[in-house]
């Protein structure tokens, strides 16, 4: 029996803005359930990593396949399955949490019933009726994981899912996207201990290269940290 | 689609109602060309070809002002992320936001023109109504359907508020040198005429082409 795509597979990508490289020659295969976390300094391209994996930006250079469909090519076969958390929330800021899970929900065809199960489990219910604009940078965090999440992605791509969350909120949203959610994930870290506890594989980059690649159990938090140097 | 089209539609409008940036703004804006027609003719009343084309000229620009803001909270707030994430057709978001338009210039014109026939109109318009929300459906529609696809191409650009009047204006007039000409005759000092079927087929034919090109082009417009 032919075993299942990978999540991830990437062969030579490479990506540029304007004439400047961004990624250039990233090659990985992550399997399903696995989890990845992304380690490198800023600017080393792990947010355009993420974009590129959404199908939001187009790979110049290499194969991309996400869950078994061809990108840019096959991007209509990604849409829907997976979750996307970025710095920027994604949430209109005139709109209250609920209204824009209910708009993300109605343009994936999802029930209304997920919102306020989404909503709990993020632990927003209580303010989920007000602005955007008006709650602070923990619960637009809170809120965004909420729609990253909303339509039960196979894949999910989350840019420091951590930022800043609480204690407590990040214990609370450990089931939701940490490992114990069961999915496939795709995670940016600046915290080489507490990322590699999180990992299958380590992906380090600089300047857009990969710089380190290997599984989490047979890395140092001090290898990683050499990234940062 | 539908699904796609009645929510991108009802955020938009619940957007725009929490926030009352672009309808005020152009019901703001007409009334004002016209105080300043008015003393620029020095005219109490106008009639004929001069009200038909000091109504439309006026509703192009202040039309102008809601069509630089269409795309705004998509850009901003990552909206068009968003939506290119989700497992719907990007030609959703054209027919939304051109509906989101639509209703935006309908509301502007129950105020615009009330304050038009107030302020300068000469003839009476409540004889010409009917036919002239023949014209401006049609108008609307071709308003509509171009500015969704200027807005678009300019929100992409760091000149949007330079590049949406620039590209906007001359594919919008054959719109409203066809609305002046199909509404000129009802605004008659004589008395509301027939509508001239030539203009309004004008109008319909410009909406068909531009609404299939709008089509076409439409996602490439999204693309990376």
């Amino acid at each position: 029996m032919p075993s299942p795509a990978p999540a991830v597979a990437l062969r030579g990508l490479g990506r540029r803005y304007g004439e400047r490289p961004v990624l250039h020659d990233v090659t990985l295969r992550l399997e399903r359930g696995s989890t990845m976390v992304v380690f490198g300094p800023n600017g080393a391209g792990k947010t355009t990593l993420l974009r590129v994996l959404a199908g939001l930006l187009r790979p110049h250079e290499g194969d991309v396949e996400v869950l078994g469909a061809q990108l840019p090519d096959e991007g209509w076969r990604v849409r829907g399955r997976v979750g996307l958390l970025t710095h920027d929330p994604l949430l209109y800021r005139e709109l209250s949490p609920r209204e824009n899970l209910r708009f993300h929900a109605r343009l994936h065809g999802r029930e209304a019933a997920r919102i306020e199960a989404t909503l709990d489990a993020v632990g927003l219910a209580a303010r989920a009726d007000d602005p955007v604009a008006e709650l602070s940078r923990g619960l637009v965090q809170r809120a965004a994981v909420a729609r990253a999440i909303l339509h039960e992605p196979e894949l999910l791509l989350l840019d420091e899912p951590l930022a800043n969350l609480d204690p407590a909120a990040t214990a609370r949203l450990q089931p939701v996207i940490g490992r114990e959610s069961g999915r496939t994930r795709v995670v940016t870290s600046h915290d080489p201990a507490g990322g590699l506890a999180d990992a299958d594989v380590a992906l380090g980059l600089r300047g857009g290269r990969v710089a380190l690649l290997a599984r989490a159990e047979e890395l140092s938090a001090a290898r990683v940290a050499e990234l940062y140097a | 689609m539908r699904r796609a089209i009645a929510a991108l539609l009802r955020k938009d409008l619940l957007v725009e109602l929490r926030t009352k940036e672009a309808v005020p703004a152009m019901a703001l804006f007409a009334i004002s060309t016209f105080v300043v027609f008015h003393f620029g003719l020095d005219r109490d009343t106008v009639e004929g070809d001069v009200a038909a084309g000091v109504l439309w000229v006026t509703m192009l620009f202040a039309a102008v002002l809601g069509i630089n803001r269409l795309f705004v909270a998509e850009a901003e707030q990552g909206g068009f992320d968003g939506f290119l994430l989700a497992p719907v057709e990007r030609t959703a978001l054209l027919v939304a936001k051109a509906l989101a338009l639509l209703v935006f210039l309908a509301i502007v014109q129950l105020v615009a023109v009330p304050a038009f026939a107030i302020l300068l109109l000469g003839p009476d318009v409540f004889q010409a109504l009917p036919a002239l929300l023949v014209v401006l459906v049609l108008a609307d529609v071709g308003i509509a359907v171009i500015g969704t696809l200027v807005s678009a191409l300019g929100i992409r650009t760091r000149a949007r508020d330079l590049i949406v009047p620039i590209l906007l204006l001359p594919l919008l007039i054959p719109v409203v040198l066809a609305a002046a000409q199909a509404t000129a005759p009802l605004f008659a000092q004589a008395g509301a005429g027939p509508l001239p079927g030539r203009w309004l087929a004008i109008l319909a034919i410009y909406d068909v082409v531009f609404g299939l090109i709008a089509y076409a082009v439409f996602d490439f417009l999204l693309e990376d």
